[in-house]
């Protein structure tokens, strides 16, 4: 196929994709638009992982710090002085704070700097760490950054968390930030950097004999990616309007790496599909978890049943499909039309009338 | 802080770290030979912890059997969890083993919020395990004493293990090679086995204590002791089964200690251990007892 055929079918997708946002935006009800906003979040959270990992090399197990530090951020600087007065009603709020209310897009961008700058003053001693201790350390940190939010009751409001953040994001915010993040991975993993990153992840050595500067690379990776970690905390704070520490545990960061595992390590397509079949598909599992009648019968819900399912699937996928939903593979329309050309051919032979070529 | 108060603290510092200790030497001998981080081993300790309060509340059991009858089961389930999740990926990449373990973790804590429930159950210690104790000026109830002989036993057997049985000398040859150790006619499914039921045992047993130690159970109850183990094998040099000992004990009591001299850091006392493990890498990337591997190109 044509470069410039290709163009047109990417944006003439790109309009359908913008009008079907915007009828969803319209029409469809409240709950549905959530799931839809969480579904471009975690994709968010897992692009940014396997830019990390999946591409770097780097085993950083920080994100649900990470994308505490950009939720928190954005929420402080979104909530109304009146509403932080109604927070912090324990310890009261330090004197900068109180007052700021900066538009959604200047917090979440300010949040997304904050986390970068935070998380790269980690990573300057931790990634001289190699695989399984940075991962360790990155997780330790995570942890520190929870205890921290714990216990900084005059900014964070402790364990009580932030309520009734205005909850600015919708499917335009969302998937707009999806959209950008997406690009700009993108367009830096094809890049020189991001071939100079995946030297890194298949042999450190051999890449700084090469002239490849390890820490550059790794720093950049791990900037870039808590940047759009710390946008899409924000995002997530202004979709869920209530925010605590334990929203941020670490098994936040383990839901993310088995949703990337899913999606395929090297695949941003993946990533993204995968992202939003577990936020959809735990969505529609959540009957299970409460109770139900048919006909006479009361069935009482199973409280835990949704991740037990999911941490299953999880599990054969990771078992029998080792390579994730798209392995390293990228979407791309010859990949479409190869995929259909492929089914079409079966229909063919199937129907004993159409023998077309 | 007065001596006695300083005894006491450190008595209760030893027998966190012990607690520490036990579970910290299940990630530390998987981690050794399939280099795996086993994050479902914390849920173990859940497990143990369970089954023995069944053991004592649903089948009547005295509660030696009961504990008995806990270890076991707890034992079938890691190696159950060896066979089907890890084997069959020993050869694919590290993330996919990573995966799996959090998959297994997840599975195994969701399974028990299932059929367990999500409400926190009582643990009743047995009788003499609630005496108060008094040495001199000093108090302590004793569990305490128990929990550090029984660690310390354990810990006896399991280097005895290691390095006296024939065994042991597998499971050492497996941490430096696995294929060689195969080709030199070693079993290593059986050992790599025998090494996930003996940690599986371990976690059992430190599950049980430290319900004793802290009698309310619930599913997540393994997913802190499981990470503060982690962190302490780590901190021992991870894969080295006495500096799982050391670190664990290391990491038990300097968070006693921190909390008992500064009362106003309390809030901060999980962060701390990150904090030293942090430190401790920077300076010593692998841990207080690891082997530093030199770089192959």
């Amino acid at each position: 196929m044509k470069q410039k055929q290709k163009t047109i079918l990417t944006a003439v997708a790109l309009l359908v994709v913008v009008g079907l946002l915007f009828v969803a935006e319209r029409s469809l009800n409240p709950y549905y638009q959530r799931i839809l906003n969480l579904c471009a979040i975690y994709s968010i959270f897992a692009v940014t992982f396997n830019l990390i990992f999946g591409y770097t090399g780097q085993f950083s197990l920080g994100h649900a710090g990470f994308a505490a530090i950009g939720a928190y951020v954005a929420a402080l600087l979104t909530l109304s002085p009146a509403q932080k007065a109604v927070n912090f009603f324990l310890k009261t709020i330090i004197s900068p704070l109180a007052n700021l209310e900066v538009p959604f897009l200047f917090a979440l961008i300010i949040g997304g700097f904050i986390t970068a700058l935070l998380s790269m003053l980690i990573a300057w001693p931790a990634l001289r760490l190699r695989g399984d201790y940075l991962a360790i350390a990155t997780l330790g940190f995570s942890e520190i950054i929870r205890v921290l939010m714990v216990n900084l009751q005059s900014i964070t409001n402790g364990a009580l968390g932030l309520k009734g953040i205005p909850g600015y994001t919708n499917l335009f915010w969302s998937w707009g930030c999806l959209a950008v993040c997406i690009f700009v991975v993108k367009r830096l993993v094809d890049s020189s950097y991001g071939r100079a990153m995946a030297a890194v992840r298949d042999d450190e050595v051999a890449a700084e004999a090469l002239g490849v500067n390890l820490f550059k690379h790794k720093m950049m990776a791990f900037g870039l990616s808590s940047f759009f970690v710390g946008v899409a905390g924000g995002l997530m704070a202004n979709l869920i309007s209530t925010i605590d520490p334990k929203v941020f545990l670490f098994t936040l960061t383990y839901q993310i790496v088995g949703v990337t595992v899913m999606g395929g390590m090297g695949s941003l397509t993946g990533s993204v599909i995968s992202a939003c079949l577990y936020t959809v598909f735990l969505e529609a599992l959540r009957p299970i978890e409460s109770q139900f009648t048919i006909g006479s019968l009361t069935v009482p819900g199973i409280p835990g049943m949704r991740m037990v399912i999911f941490s299953f699937l999880l599990l054969m996928v990771v078992l029998f499909y080792r390579k994730g939903l798209m392995g390293n593979k990228e979407f791309s329309w010859d990949g479409l039309f190869r995929f259909f050309k492929r089914l079409l051919p079966k229909k063919n032979i199937n129907s004993p009338g159409g023998g077309g070529s | 802080m007065t001596l006695d108060s300083f005894f006491q603290n450190l008595a209760n510092g030893i027998s966190l770290g012990s607690l520490y200790a036990l579970i910290a030497i299940g990630y530390t001998m998987v981690y050794g030979i399939l280099r795996l981080i086993n994050f479902a081993h914390g849920d173990l300790v859940m497990l143990g912890a369970y089954f023995a309060f069944y053991g004592v509340s649903m089948f009547f059991l005295p509660w030696w059997a009961a504990f008995i009858f806990a270890i076991g089961l707890t034992a079938g389930v890691g190696v159950i969890m060896e066979k089907v999740a890890y084997r069959p990926l020993r050869e694919y990449p590290r993330i996919n083993l990573f995966t799996a373990a959090v998959a297994v973790s997840f599975l195994l804590e969701n399974l028990a919020i299932v059929i367990f429930g999500g409400r926190p159950k009582a643990f009743n210690r047995p009788a003499f395990l609630d005496r108060m104790l008094n040495i001199g000026s000093i108090s302590f109830v004793s569990y305490t004493p128990i929990i550090i002989a029984v660690s310390l036993v354990l810990f006896v057997g399991l280097m005895l293990i290691i390095n006296k049985t024939k065994a042991g000398m597998a499971m050492r040859a497996l941490s430096k090679d696995i294929e060689t150790t195969g080709l030199m006619g070693v079993n290593t499914d059986r050992i790599i086995m025998f090494a996930f039921m003996l940690g599986s045992c371990l976690a059992a047993v430190g599950g049980i204590l430290w319900a004793i130690k802290f009698p309310q159970i619930n599913p997540l109850m393994g997913v802190m002791p499981g990470l503060k183990a982690f962190v302490a094998a780590v901190l021992g040099g991870i894969g080295n089964v006495g500096g799982a000992m050391i670190g664990g004990l290391l990491l038990g009591i300097i968070e006693i200690m921190l909390v008992a001299f500064f009362p106003s850091l309390s809030g901060y006392r999980d962060a701390f251990s990150y904090a030293i493990l942090i430190l401790l890498l920077l300076f010593r990337p692998t841990g207080i007892m690891g082997e530093v591997q030199p770089e192959k190109v």
